[in-house]
Order: structure tokens, then C-alpha cells, then sequence
């Protein structure tokens, strides 16, 4: 076996190699991308049927059932909203420990025929004043918070607060 | 009066890491000896320095003196005096000081072990982990300085999050540290040796060692933290592709590359450059990990904090040093030739095969965790990449991989053949099979579990061939074989091992994909059968502990209605920081798992009260973690095999001789 023949294989190995990973991180990334979107988006836009997603928004006070049934289990039902829409959610399982009214959260899970969420994840925060990022953006877009201008609002106004900015909640977002 | 003394402390070694990084650099340049032999002082020194730091900070917290910032961030009186020791490094300041602490008892391991190292290579070793712990002593003291008084100190602390409130916070994280720092030597042995321009089989047979207990320690750290995520979380996991757990796996694959090729640099004096190459990447991926987890870009239970400074300061370390690495490697690496000829079918050639798969790996890991990260920094679209997706492309080539771990260390050297590997390793083909077949028919007809089963399988019986072969096992007396075992190489056994403990592992994970679990409300008194148990819930009642209070079921298990065992779940509630954790019971006898959690309390339809419980029954789950121990005791051994604790300074010594011989007539 000579160096070049040698090098060669190598060469030919790593390719193959590196060829396989690019081709399985496509196929991969087509069917398993799982996009972020608020109630607002969603309200603009109905989500394919089937394709799993991410909510998030702020729970709406006032919204959580805590003793539903779903599907002959114990679920839990509440709505998110972004100031603008809100969109009902179903879950079966237990909540995570941050899990509160007013506050963010991120579901993953698919949207039924009904117009119900079906989240099979509740995903858990570890701070209670902790916002995670795609709801802040959420909310921004909604028109219902500005970050320079301090915390969000309390949950309690929290839907009240559609009156105030009928422009900025009807307007599907163009993008910002 | 103490905060100030390990302030000072940490301003003493940041100097003490200049000189380090300078001194025997320029002395290894000139051919100074004194300069030097500066290099050893100054790192006991620097381990000294940091070590009181790091004591003065230990004291703030344990005697919770609330004139300092961090204390009152991140303690509070009422804590347990462990957890008061732990919190040192559970907040993003003290896990800094406790990483500068890790190198720099590194950099005291390389100069009180290396008495026997070439003195040109020693220094530059040194200096360069001199350079790495001035970058790094300098980002805890300019950005995050863990001694920041507060005036007027306030009553008491802001507590620890009591997620982080756990004896497995206490030995992860300086575990995982111990691993990446690892890394920072073989970095520094790869940087050293692209400035000298020379990499030989002693080169080798001293980045072995560092790089097995780096992979060791990393090993042992990644599996604490998902022994923790699955008894502290109470989801039921074990691994979830969360950004943060993926940023600690991509420095164990290329560890995991990096270890076996440099087996062939000290063997066969062939993959030198390559394997430089995976040094340095090792400790980028390392840094990349401390970046991703300190700079906040990504949120999870890791990351403290998330200041913008902090980030651009660990983005800029990292791109100083990974692009001076590269650059010097670009510069550099051609110079160095191969010598070592082998051919494609050989150890060599399955060595290469294992490092292009893991690097394969690691290369769909790696933009399965950064893709949402550009995506959003370039057109502002949030994305999520989930579990599906790394199973999905990880699998086909862990495959392959785990068919060729079996059967590498049965061939030979420089040229084998591919028949006689077959021929000893049909057995263990057929037991793979057996497994699949087996694991189809019980498991309920679930393709992948079963596939995992073969292959653990195929693991383990793989590692036992290879033992057997070694020992001549069939070829001759059963005495004389249990005489060979016994002096095989440490360095055999220990593959053996690691093999067979990535066996063990995948059996776990393969048992984790036939759990099942059952969500339901029972009333106080109410049973439900799951898993071939009854389970009937006795009561729920408050309980009280040390900084927090309780909810607290009591399950009473029972089979053939004999009761086996109570469970207890419960879920706490912190005063301090006003959050709740869940505590699942999990009751295990290293086959299977139940696992019980407590949901909510709500009244139930016959105005009942009723709490909502879930249940889960994990086949093997212990094993995923029993596997990995069984992977580290692997590299131990190998760490401690006669090779690698003599044969590199007899080596030396020799050299010594030979330059002292050829010097002395001149």
C-alpha cells in the first residue's frame, strides 16, 4: 500500500463520513424542526395540521382548570395568550413547579381540530422572574410590552389591556 | 477582612499566570535553562494563590457573611452547612473560581508529575496553561469578581435555588471541570508540540494519560448530571438534548476520539497531525461549553446569569485562543510527516474509522445545538430542535460504530484480515441476534429497543472475545489462561471494560425506550394496577424540613396483595425564593425502576379529595448510569497500566543519557 493510495482511503472515508452526517442532519432537520409560534401567529395563520410546535405566551389569569379530564385522564387546561389572542391548552401530566398564572410558558405539543392545543410538554423554568426569550419576543410583537419600559404587566390587567391598543392587537404582525 | 485576602489571592495568581505564560516560553525559545525552571515554581505557586481564593470564598459562604455580593445572591443562613459549601460554585462567580482552581491544580499535576519531561516541551506546556489561565483569572476578576462587597449588608441572603439545593450539584460540576481543564492540558501538549514542530510516541504517551483522565472525569460528570435530571426533575428522563447537556457531550466524543488516536501516535508513530488536531478541538468544544453555559445565550437550570459583558468576554477568550491554536496548527502542522504506514483494514485503520463516526457525531450535535442559535441571531426565527431530531441522525451512525467498537481490538496492528475477526466473533453475533429476537418478541415488537438490545449485547460479549483471544482462551490449558488474564496489560483490560460498560449503557437506554407510565387521580385509599403492582395511595400530609415545607404522599405497593415497599413523593415548597421543587420516590432493584410522582391535589368528581399521581416503570434504568462508572473504572485502569506510569520517563531518562553521553565529549 503506497502513501498516496493510502491517503487516498482516507480521504475517500471522510467523505463518505463527513457526506453521511450532512445528509442525515437534513433529512433530520426536515422533519423534526419545531418552530416557535405565539397565539397571535397562530390566529394569522392556522398551523399545519399534525406538525408538532412550540406555544408560548403568558398563562391567562384566571384560565387554569386544575381538575379536567382529557382523553380518561387527569389533564389540566388553561389559555396563553399574548395580550392580542389567546388560545386554549390541554395537557395530561403534571405541571412543572413553575407553572403560575400571569406567567410565561412554553408548550410543545400539536393543534387539534377544535382549536385546542394539545401540549404533550409543559416546558420547565427555573426562576419564577424568569421570561423565556421567544415569549418576551411574543409580547413585544403583540404590542403589550415594552421591556424599556419595565417589567410586563400583571396578570390581572393582563387581558384588559386588549382595549387599550386595538391597532396593535388586530394587525397581523409585518414583521418587525 | 477574609473576601479581601482571597481578592488579593486571585490578583496574585493573575500576576503569578503573566509571569507563567511568559518566562519559560522565552527560556524555552533561548535555551535558558533558568528561565525555564521558572516554570514549575510558578505553577505550585499560582494552585496556592487560587487555593486561598477559592478557601476565602468557601468561608464567605459557610459563615454567610452578607457583606458580599455573591453570599447574599446566592446563600441564605437557613441553609444546610453542605449546601452552603456547595453553593460556593453553584452560582456563575464561584463555578469561575472553581474552574481557575481545576487548572490550576493541573498545571501543578503536569509539573509535579513531569519531572521526567523533556524540559524545552515541560515549559511550553506550562506556559501555555499559563496563557489559559490568565485569560481566565482575568475574565472572573474584570467581569465577574466573586468578592464585590455590598453596604449596608442586608439582613440575609437571597437563598440557592433549591433545585440546585442537592448532594448531585455538589460532584457535578467539579467533575465535568476536572474533564474540560483535562482537555486544557492536551491543548496545551498539542500547542507545545505545534511550537516545537516535533510529535513522537513519547508526545503520545503523554497526552494519553491526560486525555483518558479527562474522559474519565468527563465521563463520570456527564452521568452525574443525568443521574440528577432524572431523580430531581421528576420528568422521567435522563438525557434531553437540552443545549447545555449537548455542549458537555461534544468535548466527550472528540475526548473519546482523541484517546484512542493518540494510542496510535504512541504505537505506530502514525495520526500525529490528526491527532493535534483533535486536541485542539477537544478544548475548543470545552470552551465552547463554558461560553454556551456562562454567557447565558441559552437558558436552562445552568445558566446564572445572562450580563452581555460576560459573554463577549468569554466569546473573545475563546476565539483568541482557538484561532491562535488553529493559526499555529495551519503554520506548523504540515511540517510534521507521518511515518507510521498501515494499511486501510488494520487496529489503525479501525481507529480511524471510530474517530471519523464520533467526529460525525459530534459534527450533527454540534449544528443541531447552534443552528437555532444563528438562525435567530440571523433572521430572528425561534426554532427548537428536540429529541427526535438528534435521535433520528445520531443513530444511523452510532450504528456502525458500536459494530466495529467490538471488533477493532481484535485486529491486528499495521495489516489484519477480516476473516479470522469474523471467526471469533461469530458467538458474539449470534447472542446479538438472540437479544433482538428475544427483546422483539417480549418488548412488544418496538424495532429500535431491540436493535439497542443486540448491540449491548454484541458490546459486551465483543469485550469478553477480546479477553478471551488475549488470553488464549480455547488455544490451551484453562490454567494457563487464568495465568495470562491475570498479566494481560492493564491498558487490555481497561478497553476491555470501557467497551463493555458502553454495553452496559446502551442496554439501559434501550430498556429506558420500553418504559411505560400511568398518569391517574386517586383519592386518599384509592388503588390503581400499573406494572404487575398495586398501588394504593394512604394519605397526603404536610411535612416539615430544614428550609422548606411539604407535601408528602405515601404509596403503598403491593403485589399478589403482599405489601412490598412504600413510596414517598412529595413536593417542596421553598419560603426562600418562594419556589416548589418536585421529589420523586423511586424505588429500584437494578432491573427495573418505579418511579412515582405527585401532581396536583384537586377535588375529584365525587367532591372527593384526590391527587394526581404519575407512575413510570423503567426497565434497566440504572444500568444507563451503572454503564458510565463502568466506562471511567475502564479509563482508570487503563490510566494506571505499568506503560504509561514507566515507560514514558524511562524513556526520557534514556534520551537523557543518550544527550548527555553525546554532549559529554564535546
Amino acid at each position: 500500500m503506497t502513501r498516496k493510495r493510502r491517503r487516498l482511503y482516507i480521504l475517500m472515508l471522510c467523505a463518505i463520513g463527513l457526506g453521511s452526517a450532512t445528509a442525515l442532519t437534513l433529512t433530520a432537520f426536515q422533519d423534526n424542526l419545531v418552530f416557535f409560534r405565539s397565539p397571535s401567529d397562530i390566529v394569522a395563520e392556522t398551523p399545519p395540521e399534525g406538525r408538532a410546535f412550540r406555544l408560548g405566551g403568558l398563562v391567562e389569569a384566571g384560565s387554569v382548570v386544575r381538575d379536567a379530564t382529557y382523553d380518561g385522564r387527569p389533564a389540566i387546561t388553561f389559555r396563553v395568550t399574548d395580550g392580542a389572542h389567546a388560545i386554549p391548552v390541554v395537557f395530561n401530566g403534571v405541571l412543572p413547579d413553575l407553572f403560575r398564572e400571569g406567567q410565561g410558558v412554553v408548550t410543545q405539543g400539536v393543534m387539534g381540530t377544535d382549536g385546542t392545543f394539545r401540549a404533550r410538554e409543559v416546558l420547565a423554568r427555573h426562576d419564577e422572574t424568569y421570561m423565556p426569550p421567544e415569549v418576551a419576543d411574543a409580547l413585544k410583537r403583540a404590542g403589550h410590552w415594552q421591556p424599556e419600559a419595565g417589567a410586563p404587566p400583571p396578570p390581572n390587567q393582563w387581558n384588559t389591556l386588549r382595549g387599550t391598543q386595538p391597532a396593535a392587537a388586530n394587525t397581523p404582525r409585518t414583521g418587525s | 477582612m477574609i473576601p479581601e485576602i482571597g481578592h488579593f489571592a486571585l490578583i496574585m495568581a493573575l500576576m503569578l499566570s503573566v509571569a507563567q505564560s511568559v518566562l519559560p516560553l522565552w527560556g524555552a525559545h533561548r535555551g535558558d535553562a533558568r528561565l525555564m525552571a521558572t516554570a514549575s515554581p510558578l505553577a505550585f505557586a499560582g494552585l496556592v494563590a487560587v487555593g486561598v481564593g477559592f478557601g476565602a470564598l468557601i468561608w464567605s459562604f459557610v459563615v454567610n457573611d452578607t457583606t458580599v455580593m455573591n453570599v447574599v445572591q446566592n446563600s441564605h443562613s437557613a441553609k444546610p452547612l453542605i449546601y452552603k459549601i456547595t453553593g460556593t460554585w453553584g452560582n456563575h462567580e464561584g463555578s469561575m473560581v472553581l474552574w481557575v482552581l481545576t487548572l490550576a491544580i493541573c498545571a501543578a499535576a503536569v509539573a509535579g508529575f513531569g519531572r521526567d519531561l523533556p524540559s524545552g516541551l515541560k515549559s511550553r506546556v506550562l506556559a501555555v496553561m499559563g496563557m489559559i489561565s490568565l485569560g481566565f483569572l482575568a475574565f472572573t476578576l474584570f467581569t465577574s469578581n466573586p468578592f464585590d462587597r455590598v453596604w449596608p449588608p442586608p439582613p440575609d441572603g437571597q437563598g440557592l435555588n433549591p433545585l440546585l439545593q442537592d448532594i448531585g450539584l455538589a460532584i457535578h460540576p467539579p467533575l465535568l471541570y476536572v474533564g474540560y481543564v483535562g482537555y486544557a492540558v492536551t491543548f496545551a501538549f498539542a500547542v507545545a508540540a505545534l511550537i516545537e514542530g516535533r510529535v513522537d510516541a513519547a508526545w503520545g504517551r503523554w497526552v494519553r494519560p491526560w486525555s483518558l483522565a479527562a474522559w474519565a472525569f468527563l465521563t463520570m460528570g456527564i452521568a452525574i448530571g443525568s443521574w440528577w435530571a432524572y431523580y430531581e426533575l421528576g420528568w422521567g428522563g435522563f438525557w434531553f438534548w437540552d443545549p447545555v447537556e449537548n455542549a458537555s457531550l461534544l468535548p466527550w466524543l472528540v475526548g473519546a476520539a482523541l484517546l484512542h488516536s493518540a494510542i496510535v501516535v504512541e504505537k505506530r508513530e502514525a495520526l500525529k497531525v490528526w491527532t493535534v488536531l483533535l486536541a485542539l478541538l477537544a478544548f475548543a468544544l470545552s470552551l465552547l461549553g463554558t461560553f454556551l453555559v456562562r454567557s447565558g445565550v441559552l437558558n436552562s437550570v445552568h445558566s446564572f446569569a445572562s450580563d452581555p459583558a460576560r459573554g463577549v468576554f468569554i466569546l473573545g477568550l475563546l476565539a483568541v485562543y482557538v484561532a491562535g491554536a488553529f493559526a499555529l496548527f495551519a503554520w506548523r502542522a504540515p511540517a510534521m510527516a507521518p511515518q507510521g504506514v498501515f494499511a486501510p483494514l488494520s487496529r489503525e485503520g479501525g481507529i480511524v474509522l471510530n474517530n471519523l463516526l464520533l467526529c460525525s457525531i459530534t459534527a450533527v450535535v454540534f449544528v443541531g445545538t447552534l443552528y437555532p442559535l444563528f438562525l435567530d441571531l440571523l433572521t430572528g426565527q425561534m426554532i427548537s430542535v428536540g429529541p427526535p431530531f438528534y435521535n433520528m441522525a445520531t443513530a444511523p451512525l452510532a450504528f456502525p460504530l458500536v459494530v466495529a467498537m467490538a471488533m477493532g481490538p481484535l485486529m491486528a496492528w499495521k495489516r489484519a484480515a477480516f476473516w479470522p475477526v469474523l471467526q471469533r466473533l461469530w458467538w458474539a453475533a449470534c447472542i446479538a441476534l438472540l437479544a433482538f429476537i428475544l427483546a422483539l418478541v417480549l418488548g412488544g415488537w418496538n424495532a429500535l429497543p431491540a436493535l439497542g438490545f443486540a448491540c449491548g449485547f454484541w458490546l459486551l460479549a465483543g469485550a469478553a472475545v477480546d479477553i478471551g483471544d488475549r488470553s488464549g482462551l480455547g488455544r490451551t490449558k484453562f490454567a494457563n489462561v487464568m495465568n495470562r488474564a491475570r498479566h494481560l496489560p492493564r491498558a487490555a483490560w481497561g478497553a476491555a471494560i470501557a467497551h463493555a460498560g458502553m454495553g452496559v449503557t446502551i442496554l439501559g437506554i434501550s430498556g429506558m425506550g420500553l418504559a411505560t407510565e400511568r398518569l391517574i387521580a386517586l383519592p386518599a385509599g384509592g388503588t390503581t394496577q400499573f406494572a404487575g403492582y398495586e398501588w394504593r395511595l394512604d394519605h397526603v400530609r404536610d411535612f416539615q424540613g430544614p428550609n422548606w415545607t411539604a407535601r408528602k404522599a405515601s404509596i403503598t405497593v403491593l403485589r399478589d396483595g403482599q405489601v412490598q415497599f412504600v413510596m414517598e413523593p412529595s413536593r417542596r415548597f421553598f419560603p426562600v425564593g418562594r419556589m416548589t421543587t418536585t421529589e420523586a420516590a423511586i424505588r429500584t432493584n437494578l432491573a427495573r425502576d418505579l418511579y412515582a410522582v405527585l401532581g396536583e391535589e384537586r377535588d375529584g368528581p365525587t367532591g372527593q379529595r384526590e391527587a394526581v399521581l404519575r407512575m413510570h416503570h423503567k426497565p434497566l434504568a440504572p444500568w444507563i448510569w451503572i454503564g458510565a462508572g463502568i466506562m471511567a473504572l475502564g479509563a482508570g485502569l487503563s490510566l494506571s497500566d505499568r506503560r504509561v506510569r514507566i515507560a514514558a520517563p524511562n524513556r526520557r531518562r534514556r534520551e537523557a543519557e543518550e544527550a548527555a553521553r553525546a554532549g559529554a565529549p564535546a
